[in-house]
């Protein structure tokens, strides 16, 4: 392969698939006697198994529904979290409430850290350079291509995920939603909603 | 050196030869701390086999500061090794 066919390579890595260096990665950590293939199997069953966003969204669901497990959730995550069920977390979760004036997005711009646990495997554009570049410079503008228009006197609050601390954001409950079950909520709370990249 | 939310800190404006887990864009700027999180392990020493627990602060900056632009705010969250008073 000569230089010439990747023109706007920049570092020499960023060509490869990230499967394939991935897989390189792991190589070289069994040959080192750090790991196994059982190891890393075992462990990624587990994380998969019950990682998803439906955790995330039951949490949210339950904070509009219960005014005092949302102080919980606000103030201290992963008591919350603990008390939905979801055992001990292995990061501190914090959580930042919107509100009709204020709005909070997550990034991580350093790698791609999120709160694996409640929200399940990170969706592609999170890992991405421009997701990361681009969300703590125009968030505005990046809100707005993930369709998210915010009046202009609404106060953007993004949170850049550099420490063993992991955010997720409590949305607004949706208008006319009253009456509704925690149960039925959960089912209107996205993924997206709780990264900050959706309204619910 | 420890700081109380409310406190004007600075991110170290160096840039470091070893691992470190200071964003490019707060180096040298000053923001305001929001929140202590907890005692851990300085990632810097981390990489070198090194425990060095030391509190970790959430630090809140304008855009406006970092880029020139912008009404929003981006809090990091930083190790006290990372900060100076501002």
């Amino acid at each position: 392969m000569s230089e010439h066919d990747h023109p706007h390579d920049d570092g020499g890595h960023h060509d490869l698939p990230t499967a394939a260096r991935v897989r390189r990665l792991e190589e070289r950590l069994i040959a080192a006697g750090l790991t196994s293939d059982q190891e890393i199997d075992a462990y990624l069953a587990t994380l998969y198994a019950s990682a998803s966003p439906v955790n995330g969204a039951r949490m949210a669901a339950r904070a509009w529904t219960d005014p005092a497990y949302r102080e919980l959730l606000l103030s201290d995550g992963n008591a919350a979290a603990a008390e939905s069920g979801f055992g001990q977390l292995s990061y501190q979760l914090r959580v930042v409430e919107n509100t009709r004036v204020a709005h909070n997005v997550i990034v991580c711009t350093l790698c791609s850290c999120y709160p694996v646990s409640l929200l399940g495997p990170s969706p592609g554009w999170y890992k991405s350079f421009a997701y990361r570049s681009r969300t703590v410079r125009e968030p505005r503008s990046v809100l707005a291509e993930f369709g998210v228009t915010l009046p202009a006197d609404t106060r953007i609050s993004v949170w850049d995920s550099t420490s063993e601390a992991r955010y997720m954001v409590l949305p607004v409950r949706p208008a006319g939603t009253e009456g509704m079950s925690a149960a039925d909520l959960a089912g209107l709370v996205t993924l997206n909603g709780l990264i900050g990249t959706a309204l619910v | 050196m420890s700081y109380a939310p409310g406190d004007r800190v600075r991110a170290r404006a160096g840039d470091p030869a070893h691992h470190t887990r200071v964003p490019r864009y707060v180096r040298g700027h000053a923001g305001e701390v929001v929140a202590l999180l907890g005692n851990w392990a300085l990632p810097d020493a981390s990489v070198v086999g090194v425990s060095q627990p030391e509190t970790c602060y959430a630090v809140r900056f304008a855009a406006a500061d970092l880029f020139g632009s912008g009404d929003h705010t981006v809090t990091v969250d930083l190790w006290e090794s990372y900060l100076e008073r501002a």
